[in-house]
């Protein structure tokens, strides 16, 4: 049964299409990556997804429900990991995740939680005096506190230190061992390949691609790229099958080639050649 | 697994000692918002000494702490409710609080019981410290009938509401967190200079009393006026009486007027 479906979702703002006849659907327990560059539209699907955003046509259902009706019972089973705003501050990190889980009602337990985020050295410190990447913690903690069935993240690890960002996925992967349902929007291809279970790809508002993460492109675009030298020139070839390759192009040439590589192509090239692809009209099939 | 929401009420009482904790731990709050009419208090009847009226039939002479103690009750009114509503949810509003809030289950309806709770409890305990400071300090006169301490009562909570409902209304001003204070407290202080809080209402030109009669704030300084002054000293008052009457419907236009404002323009977040 699918906890998030997305069908022809479009936002049309006055002169600008943000959202372009975008459609997926995520799984129960699923992780859902939404990578795209800037400006693409990422933000603006998972805020309709929350809720927060009207859409101008398209169906979207979450758990079930429209999120743009948002009941305070739905509210109630999904979480929204906010970016820090400053909003918190002078309260402790105890006492503000301890008043959050009372609105819920069927919260977790605040020192697990603390726990988990890694704040428990901290959990009696005003949430102002912590650092930037500790603050964002107490953002996912307030998430994660209503303990949701699906848990919303827009762009979670911006600006993080290399550390952070790790020991937060260690915080998602826990997450995710439980079974909770996960969508997230980032603009890091090793954020996506790290968390992500399948993906799309969005670019000026359109899906370009959609699947696992591991398969996002096609087959073809990742089609391993055999690179050698030969005779003082640069060469290259892709093939479905390097190793073959590599035994017929030692025996043409009578000897190990020089200079031999073999790439597959990762994330983020094929990412990236699906962005100008999709800038230069090219048409893709998911 | 437990899918009951917990009560609007009980979530609205949790809400209060949320923002009272908040509040104290806000020392802007609680200097300009708490501490400042007492201070006033101090200061005015400081500097006015050697202030005494005599008033024929009274039976007492008003020192500088009697002249003042209902115009700094009615401070205290509009700093605790209009200023500090207006200046905490502009911000509340531009910070991210709102947004975080609307994405989790509350009820608008627990998170007003909170500001509003927020607002009783911080303004009773400081209208208690202005009246005992002005009375065990400067030794100000007390009313010593419960009738008028009943009506101190009704037009104090009457006044807080319609002062914190101008307070919620006048939060839509501000455009951004940084420009909350710089938008909310000129009006507010205008206010108090024209509704008879620094200088006395009746020296004021007609026409700018007649102004100032448009807001709430006159009226709960007249209400008070009436509760500390002697009884002969409503002939001074516009029209010759304490006209408590009209104190009690002015007042309730502004709740009734304040509550359908906050009911039609209040959102958690803008929906584009």
């Amino acid at each position: 049964m699918s906890a998030i479906e997305v069908m022809g979702l479009t936002k049309r703002y006055k002169d600008f299409q943000a959202v372009d006849d975008v459609s997926f659907s995520i799984s129960r327990g699923e992780t859902f990556v939404l990578l795209g560059p800037n400006g693409a539209g990422k933000t603006t699907t998972i805020e309709i997804l929350e809720g927060f955003r009207t859409r101008t046509s398209g169906e979207v259902k979450v758990l079930g429900q429209d999120p743009q009706k948002a009941s305070r019972a739905f509210r109630a089973r999904i979480g929204i990991v906010q970016q820090s705003a400053g909003d918190l501050g002078r309260l402790s990190v105890r006492d503000t995740i301890t008043h959050f889980a009372s609105l819920y009602p069927n919260p977790r337990k605040v020192e697990e939680v603390i726990e988990a985020v890694g704040l428990h050295g901290k959990a009696s410190e005003p949430i102002k005096k912590l650092s930037g990447g500790q603050q964002h913690r107490v953002d996912v903690a307030l998430g994660l506190i209503g303990n949701p069935e699906v848990l919303f993240l827009d762009e979670p690890t911006t600006g993080f230190d290399p550390e952070v960002r790790r020991a937060f996925w260690e915080v998602i992967r826990g997450l995710q061992q439980e079974g909770m349902t996960i969508m997230l929007t980032t603009h890091y291809l090793d954020e996506a390949e790290e968390l992500g279970h399948r993906g799309g790809v969005i670019v000026d508002g359109r899906l370009v691609a959609l699947g696992k993460i591991a398969e996002i492109g096609g087959r073809e675009s990742r089609k391993p790229e055999v690179s050698w030298v030969e005779a003082g020139v640069q060469r290259i070839e892709r093939t479905d099958d390097p190793t073959l390759f590599i035994g017929e192009l030692s025996k043409r040439i009578g000897s190990a080639p020089e200079n031999l590589q073999v790439k597959v192509p990762n994330l983020e090239q094929v990412y990236l050649q699906l962005i100008t692809d999709h800038r230069n009209g090219v048409k893709i099939e998911d | 697994m437990k899918t009951e929401l917990p009560s609007i009420l009980g979530v609205g009482i949790r809400r209060i000692g949320y923002e009272l904790k908040s509040y104290i731990r806000t020392p802007d709050a609680v200097f300009f918002n708490f501490f400042f009419p007492l201070m006033m208090l101090v200061i005015f009847t400081a500097a006015f000494s050697n202030l005494e009226i005599d008033v024929p039939g009274a039976g007492r002479v008003l020192t500088s702490a009697d002249v003042y103690l209902p115009a700094m009750l009615a401070m205290g009114v509009l700093v605790s409710g209009t200023q500090n509503l207006g200046i905490d949810m502009a911000i509340e509003k531009h910070d991210g609080t709102l947004r975080r809030l609307s994405g989790s289950p509350i009820s608008p309806v627990s998170y007003f019981i909170g500001k509003f709770g927020q607002v009783f409890v911080s303004a009773t305990l400081q209208a208690v410290a202005i009246v005992l400071t002005a009375r065990f300090v400067f030794g100000a006169y007390l009313p010593e009938t419960i009738e008028l301490w009943l009506t101190f009562a009704w037009v104090f909570y009457l006044g807080l509401l319609a002062s914190s409902i101008l307070g919620i209304a006048i939060s839509a001003l501000p455009r951004s967190a940084k420009s909350a204070n710089a938008v909310i407290l000129p009006p507010i202080l205008i206010l108090q200079f024209i509704s008879g809080i620094y200088l006395s209402f009746t020296t004021l030109p007609e026409w700018l009393q007649n102004f100032a009669s448009v807001f709430p704030v006159k009226w709960i300084g007249q209400g008070f006026r009436a509760v500390f002054y002697p009884d002969q000293f409503k002939s001074v008052e516009l029209g010759g009486d304490w006209f408590l009457d009209q104190v009690a419907i002015a007042i309730a236009i502004w709740v009734a007027l304040g509550v359908v404002f906050t009911l039609l323009t209040f959102r958690w977040v803008k929906k584009s």
